[in-house]
């Protein structure tokens, strides 16, 4: 396995309390496969990301249990020299605001480049050639000619791709996006989507695709988890998910999404708010929220139960998986 | 001036509305583009919307679609009087309400009432949701005597699904959702006839959406609202409308009954627009032809001449950068009627089916699917 992440919890100890973001996250992803995590903003999904990545907010943030295995070896009990050298050269994340995350006053050829004078100690000229070649695989037209412009002189769309190429410069094990095309119109989001996964099969990269939209991962994600209140609710091939959701508020989610190809009357709504994170309800967070909700729900904590029917291959946290799947 | 100014040709009326409480005709909005600092020059202009004919009926909602930056939200500001058209008018019940005495454009304007885009920034964080709330009524005192305000609010609040008890609180003690529960409550304060929404449900989570909309719907048949539902999801605005209008650099290139956009586009833009949808359920995107657009939307500054959709479509030929196709029934279709026979604006419509025909998708029950218009 490239990437297993174990039981991690992180803990956000802010003045008015302690939010617990991730409340016992494991989820894992080889080589070559993609994996979708899902969920509603807040649930958790960035900060576990950065957690993995290693660029974690601490203080306020503080990984208070679990492993990250990379390549076998706990992440965790790395120092900071050896993390950095891991990060960019072997995991390299994309984040979902391109503008922000690239630097505004050095031209986008510069900072490719600095990918391979920092890391690979290559020339100048060298790492220029790399840059133009690496903006060609991302498809910005007339690359050689705008290796010199500076970010804001590209489209949303350009900038988002540029931010791949930086991602893939050294070819990394493991590419982590976050959100990558949320900011992007839907005729441009196709455009990214598709170059992101015909590069991660090119390069049989391990790819997390963090999004809150259902619909975007449909076409890429070999497998999807998906996140509530910093825990893993329910993980499955995409397919299952779709046809069987084991989990209520998976089942809500998708429910709730209009569709293009029908025009009801009255759209499925998931009742309530999700929970504060200083305050997260007994039992199953999802319990105020859910219409099968029982007794149990409110005191015991559903463990990630195996959902062992009909071939399936996925987990539910839900005591009553089983009702959900066939109801 | 005049040259950059010039008011481009539009296609006539659009598709008849029985009783169009809102008539939209050739409406234009340049923002000027100048240079120097001592001698302001006009060097060329930012169209952002640039001849936009649309109408709506009382009761009925009108969808617009199209990507960022196309003039959807500036669309939305003429409506509500908060910018002035460079050219074009806006017809309330007939009027041009440019012609409008002020006295009479006060009582438009009270009828005419928006829904911002972004809760988290469209109320004023020092107000109470009391004061926010009941903000119009100081404009517009007539609506409601100072002494019945404070009720009304409260009804307000009731009527958007939120506990009246919560008069006194400040935005930030509110989710999203709820926060556009009090943009909503706040536009329907002077009980008008007219909600233009910017967006309304953009920024909120899946589930809060729906809660959103549903509320929206309700509204709508409760207080016989007409509105004007801006959006860039395809999905949501399909769920809503009775009829949409596709938007593309600062025009509307097709428009029509819900079901005539979705089920029979004529439009190459439509089309990619609705192939471009992400769409959850894995099987029904195996029945879907995507189109990728290459490229991206021009800038309005510097419009592609002929059809403004060329530089990115598929089927441009030289006629395309000649001739600027109109808003109109392409005459391949006007004689035959059916739903292919609506409003687009190029000069190769041609039906392509983008989504699959419902029939192959499960329907809630209850729900029938919805019949083309024979004609
Ligand atoms: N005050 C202004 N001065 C100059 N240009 C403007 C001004 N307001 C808007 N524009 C430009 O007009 C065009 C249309 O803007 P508008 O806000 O109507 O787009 P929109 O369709 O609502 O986009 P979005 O989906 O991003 O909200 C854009 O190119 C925008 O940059
Ligand atoms: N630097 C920080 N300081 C305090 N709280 C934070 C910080 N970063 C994230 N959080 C909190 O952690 C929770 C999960 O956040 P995040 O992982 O970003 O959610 P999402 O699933 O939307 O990516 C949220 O409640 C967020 O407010
Ligand atoms: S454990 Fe109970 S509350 Fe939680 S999702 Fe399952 S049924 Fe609902
Ligand atoms: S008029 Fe020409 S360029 Fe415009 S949409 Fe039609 S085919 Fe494409
Ligand atoms: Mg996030
Ligand atoms: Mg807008």
């Amino acid at each position: 396995m490239l990437l297993e992440v174990r039981d991690l919890h992180v803990e956000f100890r802010t003045r008015d309390g302690v939010a617990r973001a991730v409340n016992g996250v494991s989820y894992s992803v080889d080589e070559g496969e993609t994996l979708a995590v899902l969920g509603e903003s807040g649930s958790g999904k960035s900060v576990t990301a950065q957690a993995v990545m290693g660029i974690l907010d601490t203080p306020p943030g503080k990984i208070t249990g679990g492993e990250i295995l990379f390549k076998g070896q706990d992440l965790l009990t790395f120092k900071e020299e050896e993390r950095r050298k891991v990060r960019g050269a072997q995991m390299a994340m994309i984040f979902q605001d391109a503008l922000s995350s690239l630097n505004p006053v050095l031209s986008v050829g510069a900072q490719l480049g600095e990918m391979f004078t920092v890391h690979r100690g290559m020339s100048r000229k060298d790492a220029k050639a790399k840059a133009v070649e690496l903006m060609d695989r991302v498809r910005i037209p007339a690359a050689a000619s705008r290796v010199g412009d500076y970010p804001h002189q590209f489209s949303g769309g350009m900038r988002q791709r540029i931010m791949i190429a930086m991602a893939l410069a050294l070819e990394p094990a493991l590419i982590i996006a976050d959100e990558p095309t949320t900011a992007l119109d839907v005729t441009v989001q196709a455009q990214v989507m598709d170059l992101l996964a015909e590069l991660q099969r090119e390069l049989n990269m391990g790819l997390i695709l963090i999004t809150h939209d259902l619909g975007v991962v449909a076409d890429v994600a070999d497998r999807i988890a998906v996140m509530y209140a910093g825990t893993i609710v329910e993980s499955a091939p995409v397919h299952d998910i779709y046809k069987a959701p084991a989990h209520p508020y998976t089942k809500g989610l998708l429910e709730s999404i209009p569709r293009l190809d029908q025009k009801g009357r009255e759209l499925y709504a998931i009742k309530g708010l999700p929970p504060n994170l200083m305050n997260i309800p007994s039992g199953c967070a999802f319990n105020p929220r859910c219409p099968l909700a029982r007794d149990v729900c409110r005191t015991d904590v559903p463990p990630l139960y195996e959902v062992t029917e009909a071939g399936a291959d996925g987990r539910s946290a839900c005591h009553f998986w089983r009702e959900c799947l066939h109801g | 001036m005049a040259e950059s100014m010039s008011v481009p040709a539009t296609g006539g009326a659009p598709t008849a509305v029985a009783e169009p409480i809102l008539q939209v005709r050739g409406l234009v909005k340049h923002y000027p583009l100048t240079q120097g600092i001592l001698f302001r020059k006009q060097v060329g202009a930012v169209k952002a919307v640039d001849g936009v004919d649309f109408d709506l009926g009382a009761g009925e909602t009108l969808g617009i679609v199209g990507e960022s930056g196309c003039g959807k939200s500036t669309v939305a500001k003429m409506l509500v009087n908060l910018e002035r058209p460079t050219a074009g008018e806006i017809r309330y019940k007939g009027e041009d309400i440019a012609k409008l005495s002020s006295r009479a454009l006060k009582a438009v304007r009270r009828n005419i009432q928006m829904v911002f885009q972004d809760p988290y920034t469209s109320l004023n964080p020092r107000m109470t949701v009391g004061d926010i709330i009941g903000e119009p009524y100081e404009i517009h005192p007539e609506v409601a005597p100072k002494g019945d305000r404070r009720k009304r609010v409260q009804d307000l609040l009731d009527v958007v699904g939120l506990n009246p008890e919560y008069i006194n609180r400040y935005p930030h003690q509110f989710s999203g959702g709820q926060r556009q529960r009090i943009g909503i409550a706040r536009g329907l304060a002077l009980r008008p006839e007219i909600i233009v929404a910017d967006e309304p449900v953009s920024a909120l989570d899946v589930s809060v959406q729906a809660q959103v909309v549903n509320l929206m719907d309700r509204l709508q048949s409760e207080f016989g609202l007409s509105y004007v539902f801006i959006a860039h999801d395809l999905s949501i605005v399909r769920h809503i409308s009775d009829r949409v209008g596709v938007m593309y650099l600062g025009r509307i290139v097709e428009t029509g009954r819900d079901a005539e956009i979705y089920d029979h586009p004529t439009h190459p833009y439509t089309q990619a627009l609705l192939s471009a949808v992400p769409v959850p359920d894995p099987e029904a995107r195996e029945h879907r032809e995507r189109i990728i657009l290459s490229g991206d939307v021009p800038s309005p500054a510097n419009i592609p001449s002929g059809c403004r959709f060329r530089t990115r479509c598929w089927k441009a030929q030289e006629r395309c950068a000649l001739e600027v196709p109109l808003l109109a029934v392409p005459a391949a279709f006007r004689y035959e009627g059916g739903p292919a026979a609506h409003p687009s604006a190029c000069h190769f419509a041609e039906e392509k089916q983008v989504v699959p025909p419902e029939e192959k998708r499960d329907l809630p029950s209850g729900e029938a699917p919805q019949e083309p218009p024979k004609s």
